[in-house]
């Protein structure tokens, strides 16, 4: 029993780490994600090229692969110092995701019908009023569902962090098993990870149930 | 004076001459309805006047003032065409309404977003406009929970709450059900009597032939017969506007 508090403790102490990246990732990814979603529905078309390569060659490569050049890239090519773990960690994660979340929201935005800007436009609303008042909370519920999606692959995406040494909470459970020979801690950590996208779970159907007032 | 002055109006889409030059006009309280078969231009044109397009060529001139010519639109900035849309409203064929919002926030939205009033005098219009249009009692529905003909005279309080000079409706009773175009074309009708200048684009020859202070018949980008409905109706002058009228007024 003590033994298992013991372990509970380290855990939550790796975990830590995880919720970090994963907070983290979100912040910086979402607003990102939605600047490259504009990127790739420009009317200039290098832009939107341009975007368009760059979302496929991350969405095209394995995330750790991403993470170690990254890590190691700078150092290797340019024989510049390496960037602090976490640091790398979290440019990986914030570009890979914005990549993968500016898809959800060109999706979303252009699943608005055509109609609600020009109904917009003829009542003399600006660019900027019609995008906020009437196009982004359609957009937001239509990407709920594959946001929530995405959100959960995340939490356990985190685990690749490992890969560069970033201590989350799979390094500390294999600590037992080269230190202890313990194994049960490893398995442990999946309840870690299930009850926090349960709670995900949970609140993402509470942010539908609030939108489902309205159908577009 | 008339209200509305449409001076040759060319439009192309690539290489596509869908307006070939359109010129008519309108007195104040006058409605006129645009009849024709699809792809004749009506629906075009209507979004030329409403801006949703831009003319190669032509002018539109409003109480006297041009508002448009087609030589310098590329000079227009995006705010003075904003302006210049408030001359006219529009009324969807699909409705339009803002699906997160009640009845009352879609009327009040853009007025007050244009700050036209102060809050309280823009809520006390809308509901004036709501009840004009025979909704007062779905004030605080959203537009999902109302039928097809609800919904399309809220899109018209909604046009109506920014004063638009000139009111026009882009085949306003198609996307109903044959039951629910009568209550649409009755807020029409009233709106008439009231004095409001219109352009309805439509299908329905009745109506069309009851309200309208003139028709316009369009074929293929042109206008091939304008007049009076008794004109138009009794009396078609071109094959084409009689080809047409013998073809909508067939009984099955």
């Amino acid at each position: 029993m003590e033994k298992f508090i013991s372990v509970t403790l380290e855990l939550s102490k790796g975990f830590g780490m995880t919720l970090k990246i994963f907070a983290l990732t979100l912040l910086f990814a979402l607003p990102l994600g939605l600047i490259i979603s504009f990127g790739s529905m420009s009317k200039f078309k290098p832009l939107r090229w341009l975007t368009k390569t760059f979302v496929w060659i991350i969405r095209g490569t394995p995330l750790m692969l991403q993470l170690i050049i990254i890590y190691y890239g700078p150092g290797l090519i340019f024989e510049l110092d390496l960037l602090e773990r976490f640091t790398a960690v979290m440019v990986a994660f914030v570009i890979n995701y914005s990549c993968y979340f500016s898809e959800i929201f060109r999706g979303g935005i252009e699943a608005v019908p055509k109609g609600q800007y020009e109904a917009g436009q003829v009542l003399g609303m600006t660019k900027t009023q019609i995008f906020f008042k009437v196009i982004l909370l359609q957009v937001i519920k239509k990407i709920v569902p594959p946001m929530s999606n995405e959100v959960i692959t995340l939490v356990k995406d985190t685990s690749l962090a490992r890969i560069i040494a970033v201590y989350e909470v799979i390094w500390n459970a294999q600590n037992y098993i080269k230190l202890e020979g313990l194994i049960w801690p490893l398995f442990y950590t999946g309840a870690f990870y299930l009850a926090f996208s349960g709670i995900l779970t949970l609140i993402f159907n509470k942010i539908e149930n609030k939108m489902n007032y309205f159908r577009s | 004076m008339p209200i509305l002055e449409v001076n040759n109006i060319k439009k192309f889409f690539g290489h596509n001459e869908i307006l070939k030059g359109i010129s008519f006009s309108l007195e104040q309280g006058e409605v006129v309805s645009i009849i024709g078969s699809s792809g004749s231009g009506k629906t075009t044109l209507l979004r030329c006047l409403n801006f949703l397009e831009f003319a190669e060529e032509g002018t539109v001139c409003v109480k006297g003032e041009e508002i448009y010519n087609g030589k310098s639109n590329s000079k227009i900035s995006e705010n003075e065409i904003r302006k210049k849309r408030l001359h006219f409203g529009l009324v969807f064929q699909s409705f339009n309404l803002f699906p997160q919002y009640n009845v009352l926030k879609n009327i009040t939205l853009a007025p007050e977003l244009m700050k036209t009033d102060t809050p309280e005098k823009i809520e006390k219009k809308a509901r004036e406009l709501i009840e004009r249009v025979g909704l007062s009692e779905r004030i605080n529905h959203y537009p999902c929970e109302l039928s097809g003909g609800q919904q399309q005279r809220v899109a018209i309080a909604r046009a109506l709450a920014l004063n638009p000079d000139i009111l026009c409706f882009d085949e306003p009773t198609s996307a109903l059900d044959p039951e629910l175009t009568g209550e649409v074309l009755k807020v029409i009708k009233e709106l008439k009597n009231t004095g409001c200048t219109m352009i309805v684009v439509t299908h329905e020859m009745e109506f069309a032939k009851n309200v309208s202070d003139k028709i316009i018949f369009m074929a293929d980008g042109v206008i091939e017969e304008m007049g009076p409905p008794e004109q138009i109706f009794e009396n078609p002058q071109s094959e084409k506007t009689k080809a047409f009228l013998s073809k909508s007024l067939e009984k099955i």
